[in-house]
């Protein structure tokens, strides 16, 4: 994990909702993500974000990167899974509020 | 026998490689021709890179899983932190961070990267063309059972299909479950088990073929 003063918001276990925010610029959360609360699985560390190194700037500051755990039940209506199946996806702390 | 002999029966010729034909595609092969013009690199070291790129394959990640399976320490360092464990056996784990899913009774792990194709590169070699198809990215998000049955594999109803979306900074390599009957085998023989595609979830680890 890299080393970093950056604190992290969320902690492992909380529940969160990922920003349904639309963004006309690169950034890193697919559409069907957005507006689906799940739990933070892991603080994976803070990282230069990708969304200004897209536009060659330095990345920085540094954001606070989580691995969120949703539920595949919560995501599509029409899951035809098992009702414990998941999905983890990779969620800069600027996208996510408490739920 | 006729000179006239027609040769329907041939089989059609192999497509050739094709020309670039998108903007970006051009502009790739164009700032090449640039660099190399420009004495930043040379032809040589151009292709020494490519050949080596291409060297890689799925037994570097094959050689990191059967060390898991055989030293339970070296499989909770590697769980812990799969760069640093990586880099112990002496391979390259890259340049960006490495997370191991372990597979259980009660969990099956399978990697996708929705946005474009994240990749363990360095444990893995270059992504199989299916992997970065859309029917993959879309399809295995929304029904990843049965995208897997496509592939040959069944996972049970009791057990939790876990899919991952590799979107932004790691990387990820599925640690398979050691098959059954495997106790007697080398390290070297369980790397032959270890498929590229049950470290990135789509299958399972191959069962050992019956000793003789």
């Amino acid at each position: 994990m890299p080393e970093s003063s950056v604190m992290p918001r969320f902690a492992t276990g909380a529940r969160v909702r990922i920003s349904a925010r639309s963004e006309g610029r690169h950034h890193r959360v697919p559409s069907y993500a957005k507006g689906r609360i799940g739990v933070i699985e892991r603080v994976c560390g803070a990282y230069d974000q990708p969304e200004l190194i897209a536009y060659r700037c330095s990345g920085e500051p540094l954001q606070t990167l989580y691995r969120v755990q949703l539920n595949q039940e919560d995501l599509w209506s029409d899951y035809e899974g098992a009702c414990n199946d998941t999905l983890e996806i990779e969620i800069f702390e600027h996208w996510l509020e408490p739920a | 026998m006729s000179e006239r002999h027609p040769h329907t029966h041939r089989s059609p010729p192999q497509p050739d490689h094709p020309e670039p034909s998108s903007d970006y595609e051009l502009l790739g092969v164009a700032l090449n021709e640039l660099l190399i013009e420009k004495r930043i690199y040379t032809a040589a070291e151009m292709r020494a890179t490519i050949e080596q790129i291409e060297s890689i394959d799925s037994s570097h990640g094959a050689r990191v899983v059967a060390r898991a399976w055989t030293d339970p320490d070296y499989k909770a360092e590697l769980l812990a932190d799969g760069f640093a464990a990586v880099e112990k056996l002496g391979l390259d784990p890259g340049y960006v961070e490495l997370t191991v899913l372990e597979n259980t009774p009660q969990v099956h792990n399978v990697v996708v990267c929705t946005l474009c194709s994240c990749y363990p590169r360095l444990m893995l070699g270059r992504p199989p063309v299916w992997y970065k198809s859309k029917a993959y990215r879309s399809r295995v998000v929304r029904e990843p059972r049965a995208v897997l049955r496509e592939f040959g594999t069944e996972i049970p109803k009791d057990v939790e299909v876990r899919v991952h979306d590799s979107t932004a900074e790691l990387r990820y390599l599925v640690l398979p479950m050691r098959p059954a009957n495997t106790d007697g085998l080398s390290e070297d023989e369980l790397v032959e088990l270890v498929t590229r595609d049950s470290m990135i979830g789509t299958a399972l680890a191959e069962a050992p073929s019956v000793a003789s």
